[in-house]
Parts: structure tokens; sequence; C-alpha cells
């Protein structure tokens, strides 16, 4: 289906990752991150086996490693923030290179560092194999409400037309000599995102009786039929399984 | 025969108090093409607005295929009526073609093969099946004037009522769109101001103006009546004659 080249982290492909039903994935990447989180952070070899079952899953949906290291840009700021904790932490202290470190503050910033990954990672694979559109149906059926569905819906829809009305706005502004330089502009161009608030919110009153004039009626109905065999739960199921299997099976030994 | 749409003495006033229209007596009968000619603020969308029952009348009656717009019959009149808006992209709200395609009908109640199987006659009937799994805002503007009219082609209407068809399209898309509205097997009610356009494709025009039906008669006789149309600020454009 066509809605890739437009939403960044979406990569079309056919694989069993790509064809497994939204729900089952989103559920799996759920379960996956509370396993992650639930674990211990002194158990560092069950981290590896996690990060082992990402990349089979990697793998299978044939996500390259680039594709995934240029999304996960996002956790930057994590990172920055646990970086900082070996510096700032306080208590007992350990010297390596010169540098003092704090020994609770290295395992904090393990901690976040390895559970945020994974918990990236899995993100990243689940929206790189799944269709937004198709993401927020899988939602619904997860017993999300319909009406936040529908927002997020027509949110997807209309974006590119609000960003290009947006860019009209700002060439308008430009055409006519305004620039926006320093603080004493900002007015103008607040005024500017007053106007397309508006122009937003009359688009949406057309939009709404043209759902009215197809026989809208408060809900949206069942084009797409997303039901999921139990094969596809069970598919679906191995990646928390498998980290649970790990999670407990560490427990176990410990 | 019962006509496809029966229009009598219809007259609203805004809730502000603007009295939009004053009395539009009219009907067209079924398979006929009808355009709907009028000045900017002669009533044209408020009219629209009417034939599906988004406005009540404020005195008057308004009946498609014999079934009157009322509370209680709005479901089958949305059936009946397709409305094809202005700007698409407030018509095509959907992410995929196949889906806004499917939106109309679904709301009818029709699931499965049915629907899958209304989903592309009407793109077919259009010239669009191939776009059927693409987002509506990676098509260009005449493409996503098409889809908007297939759309409501496959809620399978007993009357289109298409407002302002031709709007912003460039000539080739327009003459695109006059092709395959000249196909289509179902009574057509274009609004417009455009009177080439009404030319090239109605056999019968009505001017609305001031609120009242002016005229109503041959396109041709109309259009060639400079003195009517000036009466009702429609002019017909630079070096334009009737062929």
């Amino acid at each position: 289906m066509g809605s890739g080249h437009h939403h960044q982290l979406y990569r079309p492909g056919d694989t069993p990752v790509h064809r497994l039903p939204p729900q089952c994935k989103l559920a799996a990447v759920a379960g996956f991150a509370l396993v992650v989180v639930a674990t211990p952070r002194e158990w560092l070899w069950a981290f590896g086996l996690y990060a082992l079952l990402l990349a089979s899953v990697a793998l299978a949906a044939r996500v390259p490693l680039s594709f995934l290291l240029r999304r996960m840009v996002v956790e930057i700021p994590f990172v920055v923030f646990a970086v900082a904790l070996p510096f700032i932490g306080i208590g007992e202290r350990v010297s390596f290179l010169g540098l003092s470190f704090s020994v609770a503050g290295l395992w904090a910033a393990w901690n976040i560092l390895a559970k945020a990954t994974l918990g990236v990672i899995a993100s990243v694979l689940l929206a790189a194999t799944t269709e937004p559109r198709l993401m927020l149906l899988g939602a619904q059926r997860l017993r999300l409400p319909p009406l936040l569905v529908q927002i997020a819906m027509f949110m997807l829809r209309y974006m590119d037309v609000i960003v290009d009305e947006m860019r009209r706005m700002r060439v308008a502004r430009e055409s006519r000599g305004f620039a926006a330089r320093n603080v004493r502009h900002i007015p103008v161009v607040a005024r500017s995102a007053g106007a397309l608030f508006i122009r937003s919110y009359e688009r949406g009153e057309r939009v709404h009786l043209a759902m009215l004039s197809r026989g809208y009626s408060g809900s949206m109905p069942v084009i797409q039929d997303l039901s999921a065999s139990s094969r596809q739960w069970l598919v679906a199921g191995m990646l928390p399984g498998a980290a649970l299997v790990v999670l407990l099976g560490t427990w176990g030994l410990a | 025969m019962t006509p496809s749409l029966e229009v009598r003495r219809l007259a609203y006033a805004y809730p502000d108090g603007t009295q939009a229209l004053f009395g539009v007596d009219f009907a067209i009968g079924r398979g006929e093409r009808v355009a709907l000619l009028g000045p900017n603020g002669a009533g044209k969308t408020t009219l629209v607005m009417h034939l599906n029952g988004i406005l009540t009348a404020g005195h008057g009656t308004v009946a498609v295929a014999g079934l009157p717009v009322e509370k209680g019959s709005l479901k089958e009149i949305r059936r009946r009526v397709g409305l094809v808006f202005q700007d698409p992209d407030d018509q095509l709200f959907m992410p995929t073609v196949r889906e806004d395609v499917a939106f109309g009908p679904a709301n009818l109640g029709i699931g499965g093969e049915e629907l899958q199987h209304r989903v592309k006659d009407a793109l077919e009937r259009v010239g669009m099946l191939e776009a059927i799994d693409r987002p509506p805002h990676h098509l260009s503007f005449g493409q996503r004037r098409r889809v908007a009219v297939a759309t409501v082609l496959a809620m399978e209407p007993e009357i289109l009522v298409l407002d302002e068809p031709s709007s912003n399209l460039d000539p080739a898309s327009r003459r695109e769109l006059a092709e395959i509205l000249r196909g289509l097997d179902v009574t057509v009610l274009m609004v417009t101001h455009d009177l080439p356009y009404a030319l090239e494709l109605c056999d019968r025009a009505l001017i609305l103006s001031g609120g009242v039906i002016a005229a109503d008669g041959p396109t041709r006789e109309v259009l060639a009546d400079a003195e009517l149309l000036a009466a009702h600020r429609l002019e017909l454009p630079y070096g334009f004659a009737l062929p």
C-alpha cells in the first residue's frame, strides 16, 4: 500500500512481520516493553538476549541496521541525561581514565540507556512495518476509544493539507517583505497561527458536512476487516513470550 | 413519471435573519443534465444544502424521486442525492482512496464482497481504479475531483449534484471530467458559473438570482440572451461565441 513515502517511519515491504495484523504487533511491543522494564538492571545478559530477540525481528522484517540507527535519534535527549548521571551522581565513586564516576550513577545510566534503547528499537520496528493508518485501526481493535482514533485519523489525513496552507501563508507574508528575524516579529507569526487555526476549524466544518452527506451518523463504518487468527496472535506473541522466558529463566538462576 | 428532483416554493432564511431563498420552484426529470447558473451570492450553495437535508426548508418542499426531504427520511435522501463538494480536500477525508469511496456505501450497511465491488466499479467509472490504494493527498487536483465523484457514485445516487465541478481544473482535467460526466448514466444537477462548461454538458439551464429561479430553458437559448445574462451578473468569457 502506498502511504509510505510521506511517513518517514514506515518502510514498505511484504514480510511476515509486515503482514501481521496491527493489533497483534501493538500488543506484542507493549508486552515486550513491560517485560524489559520489569527486568532488574543487574541482569546484564538478559538485556543482551532481549537485543538478540529484536535483532531477529529486524532480520525477519528486513529492516536494515542503518535505517534503525537513523530512526533512533529520538532517543538522544535520554542519552544526554543518562551520560550526565555518572558525573552528578552521589555516593561511592570509581576512577577511570582519570575521571571520577558515581557507581550508583553508572547503574542508573545503564538502566535508562538499556531499557530506553530496547523500547525505542521495538517501537521503531513496529512503525517501520505498520502503516500509520493501520496502526490506528489496530489500536481501535484493542479498545482505544473510537473518538480518539477518528481524531488521529483526521490528523494523519490533513497534516499535509495544513502544512501546505501554512507554507502558503509564509510565502504570502514574505512576498510582502516580512521575514521573522527577531522577537518583535512574534505577534505577526502568532496572528498567522491564529488564522491557520480558524481556517482549519472551518475546514473541519466543511469536512463534517461532507461526511453527513454520505450518511455519517457518529461512528466510522468498518471498511477493512482486521480480524487476526489465533495463529497470528501466536506468532506475534513470540516476542514478548521469549522475553518473558528470559526474564523468568534469569530469575530462576538468580 | 416522478421527477428525480422536485423543489416547490422553497424559502430559507439563515438564523441571523438573512433571507437567501425566496421561493424556488423547479423539477428535474430522470436522466436530465441541468445546469444551475447564478452569480456569487445568489443562493446556489444554500439551495444545494437543502437538496440532501443539511439545511431544512423554512418553507416549501424538496422531494427526491418522490421522497420528501424531512427528518425521518434523511438517511435514504442522502443515499439518493450524491453531493460533490467544490474542494475535494473537504470531500476526501479518509487515509486512502479505497476507504474514502467505501465510506458512503459502508454507512448504508453494505459490506464484504459487495462493498469491494461497488468501490472498484465507482473508481472504474471515473477512470481512477489504479489509484485505489493511494492516499488522496498524493493525487493531482483533477484526480482528486474525479475520486470525489466516485465517492458519491458508489452510493448509486438518484441524482448527482456537483458544486462548481470545473473550478481550479487545468484545461485537460476539465475536458476529462466533462467526458466522464457525459458518460455517466445518472441525473445531474451542476451548479456553476462556468457558462461554456454548462453549455458543453447540459441541455437545460436554470438561473438562480436573488433567491428565485429567474430563467429556465434550453442552455443555448439562455446563454444567447445577453440581456438576461447581464441582468443576473452572468457573462460569457471574453472571445467566446456560442457555437
